[in-house]
């Protein structure tokens, strides 16, 4: 069974003339441990496709399913632990706290959630030290580079027992190198089972996903699946 | 890469024998660019016979028993070669911007829908090259520069795509106009 799984998803703004359909009939089902990229260009629906993935905006039709609960059956307070417990989302501009240290912006997820301050701060400090950055954890954000929020925004979105990633150009102004290390993270989640979807425009980033699927005007168009990777390192056939 | 100027590159470490060029050629390029040994021994005669290099018996055909160095011509040789970038100021002949193009002018095709078969075509070979690269455990830097040679040039072309797409999206919103064909063409001819 999937594990986030969207059906026949449209969203639109306004009314009557001004009416703007952002997303049309938008079908897509994640497996846990997988990774699925939605490519399409600025204005296709991609954030709001994450959004409504991620139970932070309601689809005007269709529905979202997160292992196998329907979004639209769960209550306010529901919906609010699922994204604390469950959900991790990882933003284009990091989001972290400034007035928080890198292990504090962590840990505040699981804190909230009514887990004890001292198993809360083991666990992000698991978390740091998965993506490689535990020996930061007691500095400020503005104290570290931009590939080193990602990493603890990665962390932020990883802690605990979360099951689904949802990442907005996770790799946004970084440079190709630290990219990479942040599509590298991802990868790792997703080997230990987490189910996560990136959108992006960027085809370097899309080409780290099992499966990409291609937004255009609210509503997907192809998908690519590729064939193995051991294709490329046969000989070339004489054209 | 320049088959000749790669083997003057790994003869300026050192005397070789044909058969260890061939070997370090496919190592240098992550084992994604074979070359056949016949490959090797023409390129090597040519090298021989220009002086760029030579070989301890002149006598004999180049073979794997041969061990050929690099003589001073061929230092300079490779020498010129690294430090002269490649000649880039023709725009190549691209099959892809050429379909692409004229797919706007045979009726009832979309030029939207050529555009994204090209799209998914590439982003499927780019996922592979990234596959490769992360199954590659013990990372190798020679491979790594190769495969990312490969994904910024297939990006580069999936970018262009993305910016024709919009192009015509934009231009399908705005009143028809004939002038962008002949006055692209225009340009290109006077470049040259």
């Amino acid at each position: 069974m999937s594990y986030l799984d969207l059906r026949q998803v449209s969203k639109s703004y306004g009314t009557g003339a001004s009416e703007v359909h952002a997303l049309s009939g938008i079908d897509l089902a994640v497996e846990r441990g997988s990774l699925v990229a939605v490519m399409g260009p600025s204005g296709s629906g991609k954030s709001t496709l994450l959004t409504i993935a991620g139970s932070l905006e309601d689809p005007t039709s269709g529905e979202v399913l997160i292992d196998g609960t329907s979004l639209a059956a769960m209550s306010r307070n529901d919906k609010a632990r699922l994204r604390r417990r469950t959900i991790g989302y990882v933003f284009q501009d990091f989001n972290l706290l400034s007035g928080l240290t890198a292990i504090e912006n962590v840990s505040l997820p699981l804190e909230l959630d009514g887990v004890s301050s001292r198993g809360a701060r083991t666990a992000a400090m698991a978390a740091l030290e998965k993506v490689g950055i535990a020996e930061r954890a007691g500095h400020y954000p503005d104290e570290l580079s931009g590939g080193e929020r990602q990493r603890v925004a990665i962390a932020r979105a990883v802690v605990g027992e979360r099951h689904l990633l949802l990442a907005d150009e996770p790799s946004g102004a970084l440079d190709s190198t630290n990219g990479e290390a942040v599509m590298r993270m991802i990868r790792e989640a997703c080997r230990q089972g987490v189910a996560a979807v990136v959108v992006t425009h960027d085809a370097h980033l899309a080409s780290w996903a099992d499966r990409v699927v291609f937004l255009r005007d609210g509503q997907i168009v192809d998908e690519s699946i590729p064939p193995s990777a051991e294709s490329l390192l046969e000989p070339t056939p004489a054209r | 890469m320049s088959v000749r100027h790669a083997l003057l590159a790994f003869l300026s470490e050192g005397p070789k024998y044909g058969l260890q060029l061939r070997q370090e050629f496919e190592e240098s390029t992550g084992e994604v660019w074979p070359l056949n040994v016949g490959q090797v021994y023409t390129t090597l005669q040519r090298l021989e016979r220009d002086e760029l290099i030579e070989s301890d018996d002149r006598g004999e055909e180049a073979g794997p028993q041969k061990a050929f160095r690099i003589t001073e011509p061929g230092r300079k040789e490779l020498d010129t070669w690294l430090s002269t970038p490649p000649d880039m100021t023709e725009p190549p002949r691209d099959e892809l911007v050429i379909k692409v193009l004229a797919a706007v002018r045979v009726p009832g095709v979309s030029v939207h829908d050529v555009i994204q078969v090209h799209r998914r075509y590439l982003v499927e070979l780019m996922q592979q090259w990234t596959r490769l690269k992360e199954d590659e455990a013990e990372f190798d830097l020679t491979f790594a520069l190769v495969v990312d040679a490969e994904l910024f040039r297939l990006d580069s072309v999936v970018r262009w795509l993305d910016t024709a797409d919009g192009r015509f999206k934009r231009a399908a919103l705005e009143a028809p106009s004939t002038r962008p064909g002949p006055h692209i063409r225009r340009r290109l001819v006077a470049r040259r």
